[in-house]
């Protein structure tokens, strides 16, 4: 049975939409009261945080070392006011393969709704160093806007498995607690197992499939190129510091000229260091993000076919009592349920990709403005640099 | 530029134009070659104007033999190089070809550059070869030839003989040696590296430019985020397109920067030049003394020395009183003549000594001087690259802030 989160989530998203016949159905209960509807309302448009009521932050890397494995946990710290937190704030430990069962789980239990990726699960060894104080601080980024994207998403927010993942002391006996019962949603949505097969997709969510693949193309056309850029500028650092010191050598068989020229190799020498901080930090701030938002709109493509195979499973369904003569006029119960399904889905499906459009523009401006300031800075420093041995370089020397 | 020579007026000279020329050359056959255009102005001192007083076409093989000839005749100056014949040190987009014309153009300014170095140097400013040179189109080649400097010239052999064998040079002048040869390693170290570096910031820079395209197709299926994207791009590709002018001011420095490369040849000669006189005198003075002790041992009747006259004559007998009378005469005379050439050429060996060292003082100076300058022009240049970068970026990065 649908979540009563989303009969309440629906009346800002679409109000064309049909609601379905019957009230909150039974057995699950309903969310809080007005008040918080109103803030998972206002939550969607407010950015700068004053009526946010919850708060998550990922810090706080540690390594451990067992017998078995070698890991590293990260500190996710809550704060909230809602009530379905017990208290106002919680900090717990968890790893890698915590978030990926949360996201697993959030698949599962909100099948209707897109759920943020993760950053890559695997590593080829060797090649990146898992312990590194780059590739953990990278992935810590990643993770903590893993759940801010949650937090910020008026349905999954409410999530119960997300409120476990926050607040458990010992999340692995929860963990096991869950793979014997299923959630009832999760159970009805799995039912659609595919053999069914949509005839056409409606023209907005064609769109949003035609946006989705270009998009991707793009993007990924957009970190090749960033790749590109960061290997040239990595062979330009390394020809600059053999230049550098060819100065240096060179002022030693001088006289007058010694100090301008030791002057010129310490500049270039501080210009190659300004390039090393470039690439390093477009290497651990940029690329990741742009990786990370081809596979949301793989995420989101997923979601939309899963939504194909919904509406396929009603259409047939239809089609089948249409043939049925008996059942007319009456829509059996069933029948009605795929109709309710395809229709909380769609909205669901729209409100979210809204959502994730908005999101995107953010997201990729503070990205594109976030690379161009690097490249400011790196010629800031580098200009400094050089205005700096001008006078050194006009210095008169006296007579020896 | 304008410098003072011997026509004691100011002159300016300028390699105004290039241009390209068939023609035979001394096997007869077709050659394409470039010849340049040599203006001579003299300014009056009155009121500063110029007036052209001569115009003539010379090509690159007629500046060598001025060169050449002047290696010969002022062989204790630190004489002028000529640009490279051939483009080196090239990096990849720069054409090595000798008839490209960005190599053409620059050789220009190297040849006017050797010229104006000439005209403002004390001494070869007043050469009549010279000056036939920029005066005298016709027949100046037999002129130079006339003087039969050629001949006059070391052979590189000899040069080389004396350098391994000879026993006292000047101190200076061996160091002097040693830093040249230094000098030009170094130099040509820098401009290996300079042009990868040239290279590999091309490939950064046209990479950028990637950006423009593929933000200009994104753009075309957003919204709000379209329009910054598509400015973005648009400044993607002027950031792409300031390297070409960015590294062809950069060539200006790596030229300044192989003058003094070939500068490092020419203090070489002087100073191998000076290996030689030594060298000379050394084998002389060593001639004369053997020549001294020979006379003493005819005169006194002692062998101390092995000499062939001293084992035939004890194989074949003593030879008589009047024939060791005439040879120590010979003796004598030669003795008497080596004397005074060995005083000539210690002299000239001193002189040469003098006025070498002179010219290399103000050989240092000016090169102190030119290569701060061409320092400061290279530093100005990346200042102005900086700027550029931060003026593009800036600009783009209003257009993200507007998506």
């Amino acid at each position: 049975t649908p979540s009563p989160d989303l009969l309440m989530a629906r009346s800002f998203g679409d109000k064309d939409l049909i609601l379905p016949n019957g009230g909150t159905p039974a057995g699950t209960s309903s969310p809080a009261s007005s008040s918080s509807l109103l803030n998972r309302l206002q939550l969607d448009d407010d950015i700068d945080g004053e009526t946010r009521d919850l708060f998550v932050i990922v810090d706080d890397p540690k390594k451990h070392v067992c017998t078995m494995e070698t890991y590293i946990t990260y500190r996710i710290t809550t704060k909230s006011t809602r009530v379905e937190f017990d208290l106002p704030e919680y900090s717990v430990r968890r790893r890698y393969q915590d978030f990926d069962w949360l996201r697993s789980k959030l698949e599962e239990s909100q099948p209707t709704h897109l759920i943020p990726p993760l950053p890559e699960k695997f590593v080829v060894k060797g090649v990146v160093d898992r312990f590194s104080e780059e590739f953990v601080e990278t992935r810590r980024k990643a993770l903590d806007k893993f759940l801010k994207r949650i937090t910020d998403h008026p349905v999954l927010s409410f999530n119960e498995h997300f409120n476990v993942f926050l607040t458990a002391k010992d999340l692995n006996a929860y963990k096991k607690q869950g793979i014997a019962l299923l959630t009832r949603m999760g159970e009805s949505v799995k039912h659609v197992t595919g053999g069914y097969k949509l005839r056409t997709r409606p023209l907005e969510f064609a769109a949003i499939g035609d946006y989705l693949d270009t998009f991707a193309l793009k993007l990924g056309t957009i970190d090749r190129i960033a790749q590109r850029i960061i290997k040239e500028e990595i062979e330009y650092l390394v020809e600059l510091r053999e230049y550098g010191p060819v100065y240096s050598t060179w002022s030693t068989l001088e006289g007058e000229l010694a100090e301008p020229l030791e002057g010129v190799s310490a500049c270039i020498g501080n210009c190659s260091t300004a390039l090393e901080e470039l690439t390093d930090d477009m290497t651990e701030d940029f690329l990741p993000v742009l990786r990370e938002y081809i596979l949301y709109s793989d995420s989101m493509k997923s979601v939309l076919k899963k939504r194909d195979q919904v509406q396929a499973e009603y259409e047939a369904k239809l089609e089948a009592v249409a043939l049925r003569k008996e059942d007319r006029p009456k829509v059996p119960a069933d029948v009605e349920k795929c109709q309710d399904r395809m229709e909380c889905f769609n909205a669901d499906l729209k409100a979210d990709m809204e959502r994730w459009q908005n999101n995107k523009r953010q997201d990729f401006r503070q990205l594109l403005m976030g690379m161009a300031d690097k490249n400011i800075q790196y010629y800031e420093k580098c200009l400094m640099a050089w205005e700096s041995i001008i006078p050194l370089l006009q210095e008169k020397q006296e007579a020896k | 530029m304008t410098h003072n020579n011997f026509w004691l007026k100011k002159i300016e000279i300028s390699v105004s134009e290039a241009e390209k020329r068939t023609g035979r050359n001394a096997m007869n056959m077709q050659e394409t070659y470039t010849a340049y255009l040599i203006e001579t102005r003299s300014v009056e001192h009155t009121d500063g104007q110029s007036v052209l007083t001569d115009s003539l076409w010379r090509r690159y093989s007629e500046f060598e033999l001025l060169r050449n000839y002047l290696l010969v005749y002022y062989p204790h100056i630190v004489v002028p190089p000529l640009p490279e014949k051939r483009a080196e040190f090239v990096w990849h987009k720069l054409s090595a070809d000798n008839m490209d014309p960005d190599f053409v153009e620059r050789r220009r300014i190297g040849l006017e550059n050797f010229l104006l170095r000439i005209a403002s140097h004390p001494i070869l400013c007043r050469d009549k070869i010279f000056y036939l040179f920029l005066t005298q189109e016709g027949n100046w080649k037999e002129t130079v030839n006339e003087t039969g400097f050629q001949l006059k010239a070391d052979s590189r052999l000899k040069a080389l003989n004396a350098t391994f064998r000879v026993k006292n040079p000047d101190k200076r002048f061996t160091d002097l040696k040693h830093y040249s040869d230094e000098l030009q390693s170094v130099i040509s170290h820098l401009l290996r590296v300079r042009a990868r570096v040239a290279d590999r910031l091309y490939g950064v820079y046209k990479v950028h430019g990637n950006y423009g395209r593929v933000f200009s197709e994104w753009s075309a299926i957003e919204k709000e985020m379209g329009d910054g994207l598509q400015s973005a791009g648009h400044h993607m590709d002027v950031y792409a397109s300031s390297i070409d002018d960015i590294l062809e001011d950069e060539e200006h420095y790596a030229d300044q920067l192989k003058e003094y490369l070939f500068y490092a040849e020419a203090l070489r000669a002087v100073c191998r030049k000076h290996e030689l006189m030594q060298y000379d005198l050394e084998m002389a003075a060593q001639d004369l003394a053997s020549k001294k002790q020979q006379c003493e041992e005819l005169a006194t009747g002692t062998v101390r020395t092995f000499s062939l006259k001293g084992m035939t004559t004890k194989l074949f007998g003593q030879e008589t009183p009047e024939q060791r009378e005439a040879r120590i005469k010979v003796l004598e005379e030669q003795i008497n003549e080596g004397e005074q050439q060995l005083k000539s050429k210690n002299l000239e060996g001193r002189e040469f000594v003098k006025n070498a060292w002179a010219d290399i003082e103000r050989f240092k100076e000016q090169k102190n001087r030119d290569l701060k300058e061409a320092l400061i022009s290279y530093a100005v240049m990346q200042i102005s690259m900086c700027k550029k970068g931060i003026q593009v970026w800036t600009n783009a990065k209003e257009c993200f802030n507007k998506m």
